[in-house]
């Protein structure tokens, strides 16, 4: 819609006020949010024209920055239970990088022969989208297919559709049994998030997922914080008629992409946007992420990252106070203090606005703490083997007296 | 519990041997295979056998092809479960369907030899290989011992074995079969029966003797669907005549002798039983670096005379880095015994790298032999893709031999170890000594002596001595 001038610095947000009469915007809409950090406010001919045009300024720039809750939901695991409603949803931790599993668990082989391009749907969706999230750490992403991987729940029978539906409560019960054949969350430096894609079986097709309402979820897909998400995908009856066992389904990736993709979103905290009213917001980029979004979640990554280096700064500091004689060696304390220089450069730079060097400064800060707090310490003891030597002396003479 | 036995597990990663290929291989996805040999002795082997291949994007361009080879053993592992449960997760029907059903760790340890393989190699898909295909192969091999786990009882059955009989194929295999050797029984039902009667045969030249097998296949519907599960019965009508199993034309044998914790010589033996062809064996040796070799005492004997080996390697050790590695291409002449025996010096080592008072010793990990052994048979060379895969793990171009890689026993050494409860013994008479002298000088250079005078009794005694001058007694 509006031709996009030179790239804006990262953090930064730049908003066009527009004359009331222009035909830029449609007539009724007030305000408009670009997808890379550009928004358009609609001006306006009046006695408090300066308050009206402020107020939706800020409307505009607390939907496309960052807020109170954006905040809270990152430093979720420092604020004590009662000021954090435990039902929100909790976002990934910082980590330097992600591990992404995609598997397609297939229970029932000898009814269904399943096939998935999973390469094409990955180089095609996911790709880009990691690509555009980069910036927030190292992504790599590997695909399996698991057999005979049954879902550790029976689905109950509705007659009134003849289909088979999962519970709402039965669905963290879901995830455990499935998890030990994964197998990958050993073996990997980064956190893992898995993405299922179970096919159910014959016997038990076809399987939705109720909400707490009793209403079949539209996508058929549920994710759980930190971990991943799980999508049921139905055979069609269609494909049953030729009565020949197995059955050759080809899994339409593009419908599974989309939801695997809001899934990764949300799991990443990139909530929807509150849009102000009478806003136009536009459509995301063909990455699926607006620049503001990420902008959004390198701050609130920022901010926890500070939050859990200074948290484990303090820890080691009150370890070594109780513990009085522990040789630290150099090449810790070296880490120590890159770690407090590294906080404070983060600090400053996110006064200032410097987002970039701001986040990559708080990763070095979580780094170095973590290096410092983890390495093996050597406690020294100063009454060992030599007390053996003078104490039968002192008994001896005692005994003499 | 398979104590005779210890578990060897050896992965071998080698990259590119042009020379195994033949034809372009089609892309099968599973393969399974079960081969059960009854023994003369009545006992009976079992070898699981499973071939997953895959296709992979990895092009080669035809020039550079690089000859990498890492070789890693642990001498000592003991067998259990945990060895068991991450081998099955590699199957696509794990414990489901097909044959791994037959995987229950219970029976499958309750044996007196147990041996399990990760075999992972690309296979070229063409003739030049300029693309490959990745080959994982997995086998298992259990001996049932008649005594033990047959409790004397010379019959054996599938239940018997396994407690669990044949129900359905994998889905995904495209060959899912079970063989049984049937070679010394076949002309007659008088010795051996195996129930239910196979359809099919399959004969061939196994490592050099000509083998028949009765194949059972769980692919074919007629086998499964008479009576809903397949279990294989082996029934022995007459007691086996006690006959020795045939001699293998290649074995070997090793062990340390000497005396004492100093010195010590490794020998091996390798046995050629062949009357009348010479062939020759490429020996590997890794010795630990604390079993100091001294390499100017090889020496190779055979029928009494030096053996001059006509290809040695050999690398020495640095001291907690890496082993001595020795590679030899020894000739063994026919029906003869060759010794290649070294003498070593045993290391001390540091402190802290003694392992615990209960501990066994220190490994050292077995020999391996390599050899392209003549058979007396000559066997045609087979399609390598169709013949089973019990048959097709070290194919042979020429039919006149077949490879075979042994492995001899693992050894067990003791280091000399220093008594440990020598720094408290010390302390503590040092400490007793030096406190008793010490304590005694003291007590001699600074006691004084005071006389007292005895104190009047108190009052107590001037209480009795009343009474006592009034009964008359003489007083305290």
């Amino acid at each position: 819609m509006l031709d996009e001038p030179q790239e804006q610095a990262e953090g930064s947000l730049t908003v066009y006020v527009i004359s009331e009469h222009s035909s830029l915007l449609p007539q009724d809409m007030m305000s408009y949010i670009g997808p890379k950090r550009t928004a358009v406010v609609r001006g306006i001919m009046h006695r408090e024209a300066f308050n009206i045009i402020g107020r939706r300024i800020v409307q505009v720039a607390q939907a496309m920055s960052l807020t109170e809750d954006v905040l809270a939901a990152a430093l979720a695991d420092h604020l004590p239970e009662d000021k954090w409603s435990a039902e929100k949803r909790r976002p990934l931790k910082s980590s330097l990088g992600y591990e992404i599993t995609f598997s397609l668990l297939n229970p029932d082989p000898k009814s269904h022969d399943v096939h998935w391009d999973i390469e094409g749907a990955v180089r095609r969706y996911v790709q880009p989208f990691l690509n555009a999230l980069s910036a927030a750490g190292n992504f790599s992403v590997d695909s399996q297919i698991l057999y005979y991987a049954m879902l550790g729940v029976n689905p109950r029978f509705d007659s009134a559709s003849s289909s088979y539906y999962l519970d709402m409560h039965n669905l963290p019960h879901v995830i455990n049994p499935v998890e030990s054949r994964l197998g990958s969350s050993a073996a990997s430096l980064y956190p893992v998030l898995n993405f299922l894609l179970y096919v159910p079986e014959l016997a038990h097709s076809p399987l939705y997922i109720q909400d707490k309402d009793g209403a079949p979820v539209a996508t058929n897909a549920f994710h759980s914080p930190r971990w991943g998400g799980i999508m049921v995908y139905n055979v069609d009856s269609k494909t049953y008629n030729a009565s020949v066992l197995p059955v050759r389904v080809k899994v339409d990736m593009v419908r599974v992409m989309e939801v695997f993709l809001a899934q990764l979103r949300l799991l990443f905290g990139i909530a929807q946007p509150q849009v102000p009213p009478k806003c136009l917001l536009s459509g995301p980029k063909s990455e699926g992420l607006m620049t503001w979004e990420l902008d959004r979640l390198l701050w609130a990554r920022s901010v926890e990252n500070l939050a859990t280096a200074t948290t484990t700064l303090t820890s080691l500091a009150q370890l070594l106070g109780k513990i009085s004689n522990i040789v630290i060696k150099d090449d810790v304390a070296s880490e120590v203090y890159r770690a407090v220089a590294a906080v404070q450069k983060s600090a400053e730079e996110l006064a200032s606005g410097h987002l970039a060097s701001a986040f990559v400064a708080s990763q070095e800060a979580v780094t170095s703490s973590e290096r410092a707090f983890f390495d093996p310490l050597l406690p020294v003891s100063l009454c060992g083997m030599d007390c053996l030597f003078f104490c039968p002396i002192s008994q001896h003479s005692t005994l003499m007296h | 519990m398979a104590a005779a036995m210890p578990l060897a597990l050896l992965v071998l990663l080698l990259l590119g041997r042009k020379g195994w290929c033949l034809a372009e291989p089609p892309r099968d996805s599973l393969r399974e295979e079960l081969v059960i040999t009854p023994l003369p002795s009545g006992d009976v082997a079992a070898t699981f056998q499973f071939r997953t291949r895959w296709d992979s994007e990895l092009q080669r361009e035809g020039d550079t092809d690089h000859y990498f080879l890492r070789y890693a053993v642990l001498p000592r592992e003991v067998v259990c479960t945990e060895n068991l449960t991450p081998w099955k997760k590699l199957l696509p029907c794990s414990s489901k369907a097909g044959l791994s059903v037959l995987l229950k760790a219970d029976r499958l340890f309750h044996t007196s030899y147990h041996s399990q393989a990760v075999h992972i190699r690309p296979v070229c898909r063409n003739a030049r290989c300029t693309s490959i295909s990745w080959e994982l192969r997995q086998t298992l091999s259990v001996v049932f011992d008649a005594f033990i786990t047959g409790q004397g009882k010379k019959d054996w059955s599938l239940f018997r074995m396994f407690s669990r009989t044949l129900t359905e194929p994998c889905p995904l295999a495209s060959e899912s079969r079970v063989y049984v050797d049937i070679t010394n029984y076949n002309q007659d039902n008088e010795t051996l029966e195996v129930n239910p009667p196979p359809t099919t045969t399959y004969q061939d030249v196994i490592l050099g003797t000509r083998k028949i097998y009765a194949i059972y296949d769980l692919l074919d519907t007629a086998m499964i669907n008479n009576s809903r599960n397949l279990n294989i019965q082996l029934k022995w009508k007459r007691p086996p005549e006690n006959e020795a199993p045939p001699v293998p034309f290649l074995h070997a044998q090793r062990y340390v002798s000497g005396y004492g914790l100093q010195k010590g010589e490794l020998s091996t033996l390798l046995y050629n039983t062949h009357p009348y062809r010479a062939f020759p064996v490429l020996l590997l040796d890794t010795v630990p670096w604390y079993l100091r070799l001294y390499v100017h005492t090889l020496t190779i004997t055979s029928k009494g005379k030096e053996n001059k080996p006509s290809y040695i390697h050999y690398q020495p050790a640095q001291d907690r880095l890496q082993p001595h590695l020795l590679e030899m291409l020894i000739q063994l002449p026919a029906n003869s015994v060759t010794k290649v025996s070294i003498q070593f010096e045993r290391a001390l080592l540091k402190w802290t790298e003694y392992t615990p008072d209960p501990n066994h010793g220190f490994y050292v990990s077995p020999s391996v032999l390599s050899a392209l052994v003549p058979s007396v048979v000559a066997a045609k060379p087979v399609d390598w893709e169709e013949s089973p895969l019990f048959n097709s793990l070290f194919p042979v171009s020429d039919g006149s031999n077949y490879f075979v890689r042994l492995y001899t026993e693992p050894l067990l050494v003791n280091l000399p170890t220093p008594d440990f409860s020598m720094p408290y013994n010390v302390i503590c008479l040092t400490c007793t000594v030096v406190a008793v002298c010490y304590g005694s000088f003291y007590n001699l250079l600074t006691r004084t002596f005071h006389i007292e005078e005895p104190r009047t009794g108190g009052l107590a005694k001037r209480l009795a001595n009343l009474i006592r001058r009034a009964r008359g007694v003489p007083p305290l």
